[in-house]
């Protein structure tokens, strides 16, 4: 049943775009307006308008004015909550929004920055299963964090978000699509297991010391130590001269991730090993640099570089 | 300052609603429970009170319905209560009492967002049948009150609402029930009135204890003490003084010993209305409280009844049909008159008819006075009424039991009395002596209220007197309770009844209250006696007499649009922030537009005003300059200076293209 409707209603999505409201995707920011925000009463609000109903029959039968004059004043609070409700939708403005990271299948945190110069009260904004509800000061602006659900990696533009608010009495819900024309970039899955990247040639030089930056102790002078590193202060006080140590940061060797070493796979699941290489990389501090077919990233390490190859990974053809 | 909310679709998991919301709700249900209490029985009062505080007080500590087990029995006990007190479910004073612990009952189970909106509704019809019992003004202000945590309560059910103060979620909806003030007034004014009920015959039950057609020793007691409002009077010219402000309701003549009567049972009154002759009149107008009688209390003599109303023949109105709602009516009355001056048979009849053996002691006085005064009537009645005044005769609204020659008693023991044993012994008396005479019931005296010009007459003010017919002079009244206490005729039943009366009737606060009425007075008018007569009327100072319900509806229907209009005005000013700059620059494209140069999507300022000024070399020197100040203008500082400004709009103003032919 449910999932007839669902298809009930993408049909008249497709069809009858009007009645569905449908808006087409459309660039920052978006301003609400009269002409697309909309009014339905609550299941509440029904029940609310019922019972106004029986207290009007109830108050004209037994001639009491002083309980018509309250039922009255009831009715005339409900339709002005309805233009309360119009009201805290109507101006308010979504200037930007920013997305996090995300690996397909994980939620994907974008954020979405509202701008209203009136204060405004539970405003909520619906996507998919996420609801959130959120405020605005007077003149104020909010930052509104919500979580897209992400299956595939690549560009993934964003669905419509619906935007409302029953304040004040929940009696009317004011409504409106937001469909900002905006994508937000997945990064592909890491595959589940696999071989380890092939190691690289045994470069020797590479284990030498002296090529790091970090100082990692203090030891005699050797001859052939350069002058540069003898730690003059701490040799006052020595009987022999010392030498900083330095240490390389990195205590693994580098790797060089390549498209082409991977053999008798398709794209996708080259992505995604490259994908858990990057990962492993990354968790075990080593540099490592990449090649794609029309993108090569030389080697590097930390979050930057993280980002950049898995976007560049998420951005494979 | 986001909320998370729990995933929408489908079935939302049911949230526990926050304290703030329970204590706005719990507050709600004791503004309902307390503005029923004076109608509900005292323990059931106590016992929602106490279930309230506790449920209350056990939600603080945790969270969680009330167990079924402890939920069900509390069901059966009140719907047993009910029962048991009232007699019933149904009607309105059961219902009323079910409703409120129904509704304090739905407080042990409130723990989601639509619980408390069910119980919000609730409360809301709860305090409207509030108003059934009374529709006062202080208690419908009081409503209106207990209107603001009903509605804040809603409002706090809201996610991410703003943490307040009780004080503050309190007033956050009175700006909301202020604008929704005129439509109120507008529904008010205009709904159609029912004409005759739908169902039900409203609220019998409601009735004061009132005046009553028979008078016996005793049942004035409760009205003495009711100061409920009975009816407001205000008089075309000078009010009558003090002890012409007799209202008559009933007259009585039958007396079997114990009670008196309009007329014996079974007897029908054929007779014709009685002749006056009218010295000096005046004409008033009389808003009555609603009584569920159909008499109409008149100034002493009225002399015509009111629209669909009847003057009955010893000059008592009675309205077609029970006085269910609010009343008013215009009479006038006879102050100096000559009340039938000629007596017919039967009126002489039933005026000396007395039971037989009764009351020996009295009728011997009645002949010993007959023998001394011979045939001079008014002397036998001076006699009496000197008896009265210095018989050692006490005024009391407590006093001792009478036996079965009620007036011997009266007259030769007790000695003690209000009006009622006054009026009724004179009234035997008399007759006993051979003077027709009569019971006549209702109200004496009043407050003046010289803010309102108007006189308040309460039921406390209930009086009865007698009439007897004296030979040329026709039915004269006689007051043997002015004999006795001169003062419950000058100054009214509280000052007689002395300090016998609860501290609530004592001087000071009366009299507070007695001009405090005068707002009463003017709800009873506007609002409350609001009818579907006077709703007919309410178009002819616009020249239509008879508004029907087609016209009000339409008129309803517009009056709604208007103000829906003004409210969607409201809604949708959006205060723009101007720019006169930004205005003043597409003064000029529409200038260049006519010109056939118009500014096309994505093209800034600066080209476009240089493309002006190559198509129109006329204009170069002109519309570079014009370019460079709104350049200056608009990026040189954050805000616009206003000298320049105002420069460059005139220099837009009287910019005016020139060709060069």
């Amino acid at each position: 049943m449910q999932a007839q409707l669902q298809r009930l209603y993408q049909w008249a999505e497709r069809r009858l775009p009007a009645l569905t409201r449908y808006r087409r995707p459309e660039g920052l920011p978006i301003e609400l307006h009269r002409r697309r925000i909309y009014i339905v009463p609550t299941r509440f609000g029904l029940g609310f308008s019922l019972l106004l109903m029986v207290m009007l029959v109830g108050a004209l039968n037994y001639g009491n004015n002083a309980a018509l004059l309250l039922t009255c004043l009831l009715g005339a609070a409900s339709a002005a909550s309805m233009l309360v409700a119009f009201r805290s939708l109507n101006g308010l403005r979504l200037t930007h929004i920013g997305a996090g990271h995300a690996v397909a299948g994980h939620p994907l945190e974008i954020s979405l920055t509202f701008e209203a110069d009136r204060v405004r009260q539970a405003i909520r904004l619906d996507l998919g299963d996420d609801s959130v509800a959120f405020a605005l000061s007077a003149s104020g602006t909010s930052r509104v964090p919500l979580m897209l659900p992400t299956d595939r990696r690549g560009w993934q533009p964003l669905p419509r978000l619906r935007l409302w608010s029953s304040w004040p009495l929940g009696l009317f819900r004011a409504w409106s699509w937001l469909h900002p024309d905006r994508a937000v970039l997945v990064w592909p899955r890491a595959e589940a297991g696999g071989p380890p990247p092939k190691a690289p040639a045994h470069d020797a030089r590479q284990l030498r010391l002296h090529h790091g930056d970090e100082l990692a102790t203090l030891r005699d002078y050797r001859v052939g130590d350069p002058q540069r590193h003898i730690a003059w202060k701490a040799s006052a006080r020595h009987p022999d001269l010392m030498v900083k140590d330095f240490e390389q940061p990195r205590s693994r060797p580098q790797w060089l991730l390549d498209w082409r070493q991977i053999h008798g796979l398709d794209n996708e699941a080259r992505i995604s090993r490259l994908a858990r290489w990057v990962d492993e990389a990354r968790s075990q501090q080593r540099s490592y640099s990449l090649w794609l077919p029309g993108n090569e990233i030389p080697a590097g390490s930390g979050p930057l570089h993280y980002a950049y190859c898995m976007s560049a990974l998420a951005q494979c053809p | 300052m986001p909320v998370k909310l729990p995933a929408r679709p489908g079935k939302p998991p049911a949230q526990a609603v926050d304290n703030r919301v329970f204590d706005l709700l719990s507050l709600t249900m004791a503004m309902v429970l307390a503005l029923h209490a004076s109608h509900l029985p005292w323990w059931l009062t106590t016992a929602l009170a106490v279930t309230l505080g506790w449920r209350w007080w056990q939600r603080r500590q945790r969270a969680g319905r009330v167990p079924r087990w402890l939920k069900l029995p509390l069901l059966a006990l009140l719907t047993l209560a009910v029962v048991v007190s009232y007699g019933s479910i149904f009607g309105r004073a059961p219902g009323s009492a079910l409703a409120v612990g129904l509704l304090v009952l739905k407080l042990l189970e409130s723990e989601t967002p639509r619980d408390v909106r069910v119980g919000v509704s609730f409360a809301c019809f709860a305090l409207m049948a509030a108003l059934l019992f009374d529709q006062g003004l202080l208690l419908t202000v009081m409503v209106a009150v207990g209107l603001l945590p009903a509605l804040a309560t809603l409002r706090a059910l809201e996610p991410a609402a703003p943490e307040t103060t009780l004080p503050v979620a309190l007033r956050s909806n009175l700006g909301l029930l202020a604008a929704a003030i005129p439509l109120a007034l507008l529904g008010f004014l205009l709904v159609p009135r029912l004409s005759t009920p739908l169902w039900g015959a409203p609220a019998a039950d409601q009735a004061r204890t009132g005046l009553s057609d028979t008078m016996s020793p005793g049942n004035f007691t409760e009205l003495l003490v009711d100061d409920h409002p009975a009816m407001r009077v205000s008089f075309d010219g000078t009010p009558p003084p003090p002890d012409l402000r007799y209202f008559r309701a009933y007259v009585m003549w039958d007396y079997d010993g114990r009670s008196w009567h309009h007329l014996a049972p079974g007897q029908r009154d054929r007779r014709a209305v009685a002749a006056i002759d009218v010295g000096s009149s005046i004409s008033y107008r009389i808003s009555l409280e609603p009584t569920h009688q159909r008499v109409l209390p008149a100034l002493d003599v009225p002399l015509q009844a009111p629209p669909q109303a009847q003057l009955q023949p010893d000059r008592e109105v009675v309205a077609d049909k029970p006085v269910n709602h609010a009343l008013h009516y215009q009479l006038r009355s006879a102050l100096r008159y000559r009340l039938q001056p000629t007596l017919d048979a039967r009126s002489r009849r039933l005026g000396l008819q007395l039971p037989a053996g009764f009351n020996p002691r009295s009728r011997a006085l009645a002949e010993q006075w007959r023998q001394r005064y011979g045939n001079d009537d008014a002397a036998i009645v001076r006699a009496a009424l000197t008896l009265f005044h210095d018989g050692g005769f006490r005024y009391t609204l407590t006093p001792a039991p009478l036996g079965r020659n009620a007036v011997d008693d009266f007259l030769f023991s007790t000695r003690e009395g209000f009006c009622e044993h006054y009026a009724s012994a004179f009234t035997v008396l008399m007759r006993e002596a051979g003077i027709p005479a009569r019971v006549v019931t209702g109200f004496q005296g009043g407050y003046w209220n010289t803010m309102g010009h108007y006189l308040l007459v309460r039921y406390s003010d209930a009086h009865a007197w007698s009439e007897v017919w004296l030979k040329g002079r026709g039915w004269v009244r006689a007051d043997p309770t002015a004999a006795v206490r001169p003062e419950r005729v000058t100054l009214g039943a509280a000052a007689a009844a002395g300090d016998q009366l609860p501290w609530y009737r004592r001087d000071w606060l009366q009299g507070a209250r007695n001009r405090w009425d005068i707002v009463n007075r003017w709800w009873n008018q506007g609002v409350t006696g609001f009818n579907a007569l006077r709703q007919r009327g309410l178009l002819t100072p616009f020249g239509i007499r008879d508004t029907d319900t087609t016209t009000l509806g339409v008129l309803l229907a517009l009056g709604s649009v208007l103000f829906i209009a003004i409210g969607m005005a409201w809604a949708l000013l959006q205060r723009r922030p101007r720019d006169p700059l930004r205005e003043a620059l597409h003064q000029l494209e529409r200038t260049l537009a006519r010109q056939g140069i118009v500014r096309r999507a994505g093209e800034g300022p600066q080209n476009y005003l240089l493309r002006a000024a190559r198509a129109l070399p006329a204009c170069r020197e002109e519309l570079a300059l014009l370019m460079k100040s709104y350049l200056e203008l608009r990026y040189a500082h954050d805000e616009p200076p206003t000298e320049p400004l105002r420069a460059f709009r005139r220099a837009v103003r009287n910019f005016r293209v020139v060709r060069v032919v």
